[in-house]
């Protein structure tokens, strides 16, 4: 087994545990930290794919900032059990059911798709000059809207921030 | 693949210099403290540290080992292994940014050899910085929650909001930067800035940014948890802050990874404004000397910018007094991002006016 | 209300100026302060090398005084005792007996003589108040402990050592 195999079986692993702790774990905070666990190993594979940029970004963005931010508003908020309002049957069932769809779509999509295995080396997309030119030419009009929507959250948060 | 093609020789090579940047960064850290209680013994007329050895050199020892003694206290009600976990992540976060930093020029070897001063020059130096930047927070967020104590948190969460709103500043005015240099790479921002002058003007960003170090050197102060922005440890007001409940090495690795932090930051910031270990003359100097020393003479001048640095952060703590926590949001989010945000748009219109042309 | 004196200032809460705001200028003001004090003075004495003069009237730990051939001074006669403001002396008087002439001046002496260091404030009236020139107090300093009774000084830690022989204790 070649070492690029080795790591990329290490970070599948890590990336899929640390999800499953994500949503398994009984305390909100140990949920946050494995979802930056989960961060890191996605970054990991970024690298492998000789995406640093793309890496470093999801780090600098998601772990650093957003995640932050997350852990922020939970420790304020001090949940634990006893806080944890009870769910009634019908929410419960709800969930279930709207996540088995949810579930069933996505392997309906996976199933679908031919997977062409990525060749790891030779694409140097991630890397920053080329993610740039692409992002400025060819997608330059979603790249331009989704600019124009977090402009109109950031507004949106200064509204709720403003009101008495 | 590239990662399977390392050879011993190299490992061994990357070993060493790792070696030797941790306990280099570490000893510089323990003499900043040192370095810290006589600046500020100096400032208000007094002697500082003078028993424990000749000027009260062997101080940050006889403080490591007091520190090693104490008793280690984890409070029963702590979250025990996010407690721990706390100081090893600030410890961590520290000790890594020092991979990206060019410390000196290369060193050919006479069998053709050329040897790095640089772990790793990864072509993202910068946002790698930011990266371990933005992680660092965790350390102060986890171990002032899992204190289970209300200043801790209190203290954690200023050092979290303060940490996010001055990363914003720091990278806006960082942009001018890279958009001057046109690169990422820590090593090809230091080769640009060669020399002291050149086409008849400095080669130095200091000279060319100067608005972007003045934003950066300020958010660099926030990023540090330094005064005048040490809202995290406000001991008027929180009483230690987010190390209330450490004790024993624990308070002794986030103390330490804050003079560690201390370190690297005068390091980057004379990297990616003063040059790094460029200095005037420094091609007369590498035609008259042998290779080896020039090599050292770069490392020394690199080193003597980031102690220079070191005094200046020390020389304002203890000059100015702390910022209000409404004061602070206001100067990072009302000042220092317009500045910064100015700033860049100037750069971009000077670099395509100078492009036209 | 009349000013006792011209120092009051009034606070000047009027909106700060463009050059105000920047701070700048008045960080590197004070950044100047500090850097004065640099080449200022140094306020500290490095103690036990070096000692701060005393003042000729500073009053430390008391003795007991001796006359030239070693006899104890003080005769019991309680003085300074009540002078004491904090009633920190107490003593018990006994009489000389034939043969101790060499020990004691008078024909009465102290068989008891205690000073209460926690109670005294050095005021020196003791001092003033003897008619022998018995006590005194000295330039030393006195010493920490960690009991309350060794603070309190009996006539042997009082006396002062004997002119002729070495050893009185």
């Amino acid at each position: 087994m070649e070492i690029h195999e080795i790591l990329f079986w290490f970070l599948t692993v890590m990336a899929l545990g640390c999800g499953l702790g994500v949503i398994l774990s009984r305390n909100p905070i140990s949920s946050v930290l494995f979802l930056i666990a989960t961060f890191f190993a996605i970054s990991g594979h970024y690298i492998l794919m000789n995406a640093q940029f793309l890496a470093i970004v999801n780090i600098i963005v998601y772990a650093g900032a957003i995640m932050v931010l997350f852990l922020f508003v939970i420790m304020l908020m001090n949940l634990n059990a006893d806080t944890e309002p009870q769910k009634n049957r019908l929410i419960q069932f709800a969930g279930v059911l709207s996540g088995g769809i949810l579930f069933l779509v996505i392997l309906a999509a996976l199933r679908t798709t031919t997977s062409n295995a990525a060749d790891f080396t030779s694409t140097d997309i991630g890397l920053m000059k080329n993610l740039g030119k692409v992002l400025f030419t060819q997608y330059v009009l979603p790249f331009e809207i989704s600019s124009v929507l977090f402009l109109s959250a950031m507004i949106g948060a200064i509204v709720i921030g403003k009101k008495e | 693949m590239m990662l399977l093609q390392l050879d011993v020789a190299f490992i061994i090579e990357k070993l060493i210099l790792i070696t030797v940047i941790l306990m280099g960064s570490l000893g510089i850290a323990m003499y900043a403290t040192w370095g810290e209680r006589k600046v500020a013994a100096v400032m208000q007329d007094r002697r500082g540290p003078s028993r424990a050895g000749p000027f009260g050199l062997l101080q940050p020892l006889a403080d490591g080992l007091k520190l090693f003694m104490k008793e280690e206290i984890i409070p029963d009600s702590s979250t025990r292994g996010l407690f721990i976990l706390g100081p090893c992540l600030a410890m961590l976060t520290a000790l890594l940014t020092s991979a990206v930093i060019p410390w000196g020029p290369d060193y050919v070897t006479e069998a053709g050899r050329i040897i790095s001063l640089q772990v790793a020059d990864i072509n993202i130096g910068i946002l790698f910085i930011f990266g371990v930047l933005s992680i660092g927070v965790y350390g102060i967020m986890l171990g002032g929650w899992a204190s289970n104590n209300k200043f801790s948190l209190l203290s954690s969460i200023r050092a979290a909001a303060q940490a996010i709103s001055y990363e914003l500043a720091m990278g806006l005015s960082l942009i001018a930067v890279i958009m001057m240099t046109g690169t990422l790479s820590l090593r090809e921002i230091v080769d640009q800035q060669h020399g002291f002058w050149s086409d008849g003007y400095f080669t130095w960003n200091f000279f060319k940014q100067p608005v972007g170090f003045m934003v950066f050197l300020i958010c660099t102060f926030a990023e540090l948890n330094r005064a005048p922005f040490d809202l995290a440890e406000a001991e008027s007001e929180l009483n230690m802050g987010f190390h209330q409940e450490y004790s024993s090495m624990k308070l002794g690795f986030y103390l330490f990874a804050e003079y560690i932090n201390l370190f690297v930051s005068s390091v980057i910031l004379s990297t990616l404004f003063f040059g790094g270990y460029n200095f005037p003359f420094m091609d007369q100097v590498q035609g008259a000397v042998p290779q080896f020393v020039f090599v050292a003479v770069c490392v020394l001048v690199l080193l003597t910018k980031a102690i220079c640095f070191i005094l200046f952060f020390m020389f304002v703590r203890w000059t100015l007094p702390r910022f209000r926590y409404d004061q602070l949001m206001k100067l990072g989010w009302k000042s220092l991002i317009p500045i910064a945000l100015i700033n860049m748009v100037v750069t971009g219109l000077v670099i395509l006016w100078t492009m036209k042309k | 209300m009349q000013k006792l004196t011209n120092r009051s200032v009034q606070v000047d809460r009027s909106p700060m100026t463009m050059g105000e705001k920047m701070y700048l200028p008045a960080i590197a003001k004070g950044l100047g302060i500090t850097l004065s004090h640099i080449f200022k003075k140094k306020a500290t004495v490095n103690y036990p090398e070096e000692k701060r003069p005393f003042s000729p009237v500073f009053r430390g730990l008391h003795i007991l005084n001796r006359d030239e051939e070693g006899r104890e001074k003080c005769t019991a006669c309680g003085l300074c005792a009540l002078a004491c403001p904090a009633e920190a002396i107490t003593m018990e008087a006994a009489e000389r007996k034939p043969g101790e002439e060499h020990l004691y001046r008078e024909e009465k002496y102290a068989a008891k003589y205690e000073i209460n260091m926690l109670r005294c404030i050095f005021c020196g009236y003791c001092e003033e108040a003897c008619p022998k020139d018995a006590v005194y107090l000295t330039e030393t300093l006195m010493p920490a402990s960690y009991q309350r009774k060794e603070f309190i000084y009996k006539k042997e830690d009082l006396l002062i050592p004997h002119p002729k022989k070495t050893e009185t204790k």
